[in-house]
């Protein structure tokens, strides 16, 4: 087994241990980067150099007080951060030419934190430009493969974390989930992907896509690790108002208390019907019933308004995409609007359509009342049910080059995701199976705001009796 | 076939006010994508929402201040601010004149 194969959970032990270094955790995770990018192109940067020096400070630490993982709980583990996140002189592009030489001069809070709890950013992710998209394809720095099968899009639009963490080369990597970009690829390459609950983490120096929907989350091998990598991300930030200032829980501390015959998941049956693949379904349903045989009550729900999911989340998204890409001038940083690209193009052209006088009420307005209903649908099963169990997706990963051609197709991918986060919901990826041509499928769980704990939970107890996310690519073998 | 179409002339005037410049493939190109997403967002009207109120963040936040001081460790200096303009002049970013 090599080193990179590691959960952070396992790493730290290690390290703990003295079994290897931070520098020869890097070095793996390094080699392993020169091996599988030419095939999969998870990457726009690698901090090459500034890694191995900073993992022999890291080591340092470790070799002074063994102690110290209490205050830094991810000292020495190699994360890679989508091109999103602002990241103070490291190129930061958001996967798009207008930005193609721009170099931050702060961090965003994510980063911060993450840097200030030990972790060694290893590089930055490819993504469909602006994090626009549901393959990865969007990006003007060629598509990303899906390390399952190169011939296959990984999913977006953070297309790059999930094939870096998928083919091995770091241990997590942070993501952003506006409409399902953080689950939706999760769920085609093997991951558990988290999108936390709207304002549990720190918006500040992500670049902005939809400002009422971003999500920051990652990807990581095991449901453990997202938990612990949520601990250091959460909280409340001056930097972003939307943050809530509800206390952050040890996700952790409590994994492993749960009364499985207390539980109760609903399933609902909107997402079961509409044009999913057989397998998915099967592999799911088995899912199901594994919770069911362990004591967990099932009960089948109804969320009625989800078939207008995606119709009101590709009239609101755009509208702010519309708004925050108006920034992008070329005179203080970046390149001028010529660079934008089709997808970006068509989203500000989306959005200051609806948001023109006369259009307003007949899209916009009618897309926040629709916003509302797909609220209430949660509230309402929230009531009888503690969370939600569904498919990531209708299909297993498709072909690159499938669906490039058609937007609205496209859009449709996020069918299983918009509803969420129309509703600022947390929601949880976990792998549960393969289909027969050994690609991966996986679930999403659902729960109420701030209730990540009892996701965590959840999926954890699942990944202890199954071991789907222990899989690797045929690629890495 | 789209039922909901955009005219040329309106990709064109979406696209002035956007700052976007397109070309004359661009425009036909848009002009059919954007009328098949359009004409996809149709299916809200069959959704009665004429006493539903409107969800525009859903933080349950309202009224957040902070106080109106400066924070010396958040500002940039002068020339981290200036650090990726294409042009500058004596400490400032160069544009282009906006008036003849």
């Amino acid at each position: 087994m090599s080193l990179t194969d590691l959960s952070i959970a396992e790493a730290k032990k290690g390290l703990k241990e003295n079994k290897f270094s931070a520098k020869e955790l890097v070095s793996a995770c390094l080699k392993q980067i020169k091996k599988t990018e030419p095939k999969v192109n998870a990457y726009i940067t690698v901090c090459q150099e500034k890694t191995l020096k900073q993992a022999q400070a890291k080591d340092k630490l470790i070799k002074k007080d063994k102690e110290v993982f209490q205050k830094k709980p991810l000292l020495g583990i190699p994360i890679a951060l989508k091109d999103i996140y602002s990241t103070k002189q490291i190129k930061t592009t958001a996967g798009s030419k207008v930005l193609e030489n721009y170099i931050p001069v702060y961090d965003a809070t994510v980063v911060k934190k993450l840097k200030k709890a030990g972790a060694i950013i290893i590089g930055k992710t490819n993504l469909d430009a602006w994090a626009h998209g549901a393959s990865g394809e969007n990006s003007q720095f060629g598509p990303t493969h899906n390390p399952w099968d190169l011939k296959k899009v990984p999913g977006g639009s953070s297309s790059g974390s999930a094939a870096a963490v998928a083919a091995r080369t770091c241990l997590a990597a942070g993501g952003t989930d506006t409409g399902g970009s953080i689950r939706y690829p999760a769920g085609f390459c093997n991951l558990v992907g988290l999108k936390p609950t709207y304002g549990r983490v720190s918006r500040y120096g992500i670049i902005a896509m939809a400002s009422s929907l971003d999500s920051i989350g990652h990807l990581t091998k095991t449901v453990q690790d997202s938990a612990l990598v949520l601990s250091v991300t959460a909280g409340k930030d001056n930097q972003d108002g939307t943050t809530s200032p509800k206390k952050v829980t040890d996700y952790l501390e409590n994994i492993d208390k749960l009364d499985l015959k207390k539980i109760k998941i609903g399933i609902p049956k909107e997402y079961f019907t509409t044009g999913i693949k057989k397998e998915v379904k099967e592999l799911v349903e088995k899912a199901v019933r594994f919770f069911q045989k362990k004591g967990v009550r099932i009960k089948k729900v109804s969320l009625p308004h989800t078939e207008y999911a995606i119709a009101a989340y590709y009239i609101i998204q755009p509208a702010e995409v519309s708004s925050n890409l108006a920034r992008y001038d070329g005179i203080r940083f970046g390149f001028k609007r010529k660079k934008f690209a089709d997808e970006a193009k068509r989203r500000i052209m989306l959005g200051t359509y609806t948001l023109s006088a006369g259009y307003y009420q007949a899209y916009y307005l009618k897309a926040m009342k629709i916003r509302s209903l797909i609220s209430n649908d949660f509230r309402k099963a929230f009531q009888e049910v503690d969370l939600l169990l569904t498919p990531t997706s209708p299909t297993p990963p498709f072909d690159l080059g499938e669906k490039a051609g058609d937007p609205l197709s496209m859009y449709l991918c996020d069918i299983f995701m918009s509803p969420a986060s129309l509703a600022g919901l947390p929601a949880l990826a976990v792998p549960c199976g393969f289909t027969a041509s050994n690609l991966p499928v996986g679930m999403q769980l659902i729960a109420p705001q701030f209730s990540e704990d009892l996701l965590f939970k959840i999926g954890h107890f699942y990944q202890k009796s199954t071991d789907w996310h222990k899989k690797k690519p045929v690629i890495i073998k | 076939m789209a039922k909901k179409k955009l005219s040329p002339e309106e990709v064109k005037h979406i696209a002035k006010l956007a700052c976007l410049k397109l070309t004359k493939e661009e425009i036909k190109k848009f002009q059919q994508q954007l009328s098949q997403v359009l004409d996809y967002m149709e299916k809200l009207k069959e959704v009665e929402t004429k006493k539903i109120p409107p969800t525009s963040q859903v933080t349950g936040l309202k009224n957040i201040f902070k106080k109106d001081k400066v924070k010396k460790n958040k500002c940039l200096t002068e020339k981290q601010a200036l650090s990726a303009a294409k042009e500058k002049h004596q400490g400032y970013f160069k544009v282009e004149s906006l008036f003849e």
